[in-house]
């Protein structure tokens, strides 16, 4: 078995992964590199997950019985790991969601009903980038649509980076935010933070990082990011569906206005007004998923006892290997940064002019798991020219037994197709 | 092996060498796209009354998607709109099937090389790359023919 330096302990890793052992299309190995789409759960999760339910289902915040305590001090505590995890400053700036575009949506929507100076109107500039996910488009659009406000972006260069040469006109005293991805979920591509975080500060506009593709696999520090927001989702992060977290500077979540209304977020209400709860809870409006929650405070307990660092170490190396290995296969393009420097897991590119759908169909019927498509980055492909690219992304239980695997898939895929 | 269930002999020859791929003179002219994975087509109807007289398109996609248009217009062109609906119709029905229709003789008669889409009903997230240019012919058509309720779009 191929050897790197920096590999974790997969053997012991896949162990806690039940879904890892299955067998699919009668009797093939599962080689999962759709991660960047959605990652696997330990049985860490599974357990927590179960024994939520099977010992202290209740609904938060409200009842004082012995269960609604219990399951309250569960979700609560799923938010000090949570803020512990991303270094945040206080607990009270951590917002659970249903997933990361939820997060952007509601930062979308505070700043549209805001009032001065963080009001997007007419007069406002929004910029995003080239790059993002749909989820970090449409509110955007959505917001300059209903406002007025003008939408920019950053482009991207040949090899997949931001083109930030014209950074100066593109954010300016017009920019009310930027917001745009830590880590592409379809070229790779890490960002340069800083640079764009500086040029955002000088002009005063907000910064909001989308991190869906950060908060997994690297450590992830928002004070050290410097950002007013920060996105992501549980799914990702070994996780269950259904949560999402935005993290937000406390000072800027007590001005904000709320976007959503109902229970949890008030504290008084009359027909005639409401007042709100203090942040996060002002962004909580009714039952919140509070398994999904306590889930994801497993799957962090999870990721913090291997550590962040290692898993990153980790993927760098298999993805140092990984374009090694695809760069020996004919005909196919890397659609992103061409190296494994200041790049993540995830390593989309097209195999001739064989359409990634049948390509993710014959590697399926190997038992390898690929997504393909736009990758809800459809602006991406316009960008490079290309329907669609196949992608295959890795986690901390991968290895380069299944790159192999996918090296020696792709050669059967152009068999097929030759 | 399964795979060769799906991509049979005969989807594999019309994707490598399409029928009346290229877009010629039309009545109606529609886009469709199948937003889950970004297959396109641009497709023309020409009728004369209610005989087809062609059936052109452009796009991109996958070999079933494109597979498909090629059968498509090598079963309609020249057929008259009812026996065209028949077919539209039946090949839906097959589609549709989840892989539990067994085509019989009287289906196969209707459906020529079309019969061969069968085993790709078995795979959902290919069904709509297989009936992204049916459903474009019937916009196409609705609209050329002043059909009141034209599908916009594959949904």
């Amino acid at each position: 078995m191929t050897q790197l330096p920096g590999l974790l302990d997969t053997e012991a890793i896949r162990k806690d992964f039940p879904i890892l052992d299955r067998l699919v299309h009668d009797g093939k190995r599962l080689v999962y590199l759709d991660n960047a789409a959605t990652s696997q759960t330990p049985r860490q999760v599974i357990d927590v997950l179960d024994e939520y339910y099977e010992q202290h289902n209740a609904n938060v915040h409200r009842g004082v019985h012995v269960l609604a305590e219990e399951a309250t001090a569960l979700y609560e505590g799923a938010r000090d790991k949570v803020a512990a995890f991303i270094n945040a400053p206080s607990r009270d700036e951590v917002i659970f969601t249903k997933n990361a575009s939820e997060s952007l949506n509601l930062v979308a929507n505070m700043l549209g009903w805001a009032d001065e100076p963080y009001r997007v109107d007419a007069e406002t500039e929004i910029v995003i980038t080239e790059m993002e996910h749909h989820s970090n488009i449409v509110p955007w659009q959505l917001l300059a649509q209903r406002t007025g406000a003008k939408l920019k972006w950053f482009g991207l260069t040949d090899d997949g980076r931001l083109d930030l040469s014209t950074i100066d006109e593109v954010i300016t005293e017009k920019t009310k935010i930027v917001s745009f991805v830590l880590v592409s979920n379809i070229l790779g591509t890490v960002n340069p933070v800083e640079a764009i975080v500086r040029r955002a500060q000088e002009v005063g506009a907000l910064v909001c990082v989308d991190a869906s593709q950060a908060a997994p696999h690297m450590p992830l520090d928002v004070q050290a990011l410097q950002a007013d927001f920060v996105a992501f989702t549980g799914h990702k992060m070994c996780g269950p569906t259904g949560i999402g977290v935005l993290w937000g500077r406390q000072e800027l979540l007590e001005d904000l206005p709320p976007f959503l209304g109902g229970g949890e977020m008030i504290e008084t209400v009359s027909m005639h007004s409401s007042t709100y709860a203090p942040a996060p809870h002002k962004f909580e409006a009714g039952t919140p998923p509070i398994a999904q929650a306590v889930g994801l405070g497993a799957a962090i307990d999870y990721l913090s006892a291997i550590g962040m660092d290692r898993v990153q170490a980790h993927e760098h190396a298999l993805t140092e290997y990984a374009v090694k290995r695809l760069s020996e296969v004919p005909d196919l393009r890397i659609i992103g940064p061409a190296t494994a420097e200041d790049r993540g897991a995830a390593i989309s590119f097209t195999l001739g002019d064989i359409h990634p759908h049948d390509v993710g169909q014959v590697l399926d019927e190997q038992g390898i798991a690929v997504r393909v498509g736009h990758h809800c980055a459809r602006p991406v492909c316009l960008r490079y020219g290309i329907p669609a690219t196949t992608r295959a992304s890795f986690y901390l239980y991968s290895t380069p037994a299944d790159i192999d695997a996918l090296v020696d898939g792709l050669e059967h895929v152009r068999n097929f197709f030759g | 092996m399964k795979l060769d269930s799906m991509y049979q002999e005969v989807i594999l020859d019309h994707y490598k060498n399409p029928h009346g791929r290229g877009l010629r003179d039309g009545d109606a002219e529609v886009h469709h796209v199948n937003p889950t994975c970004g297959d396109e087509i641009t497709l023309r109807v020409k009728y004369d009354g209610t005989t087809i007289r062609d059936v052109s398109y452009e796009g991109q996609g996958c070999s079933i998607s494109q597979a498909s248009a090629s059968v498509l217009n090598e079963l309609l062109v020249g057929k008259d709109l009812a026996e065209a609906q028949k077919i539209q119709e039946t090949f839906l029905e097959l589609m549709q099937s989840k892989g539990q229709v067994e085509p019989d003789d009287a289906m196969e008669d209707i459906l020529q090389d079309a019969v061969a889409f069968a085993g790709v009903s078995k795979y959902p997230a290919r069904v709509k790359c297989a009936l992204l240019s049916w459903m474009a012919w019937k916009d196409a058509t609705a609209q050329a023919l002043g059909g009141a309720d034209a599908e916009r779009k594959t949904a």
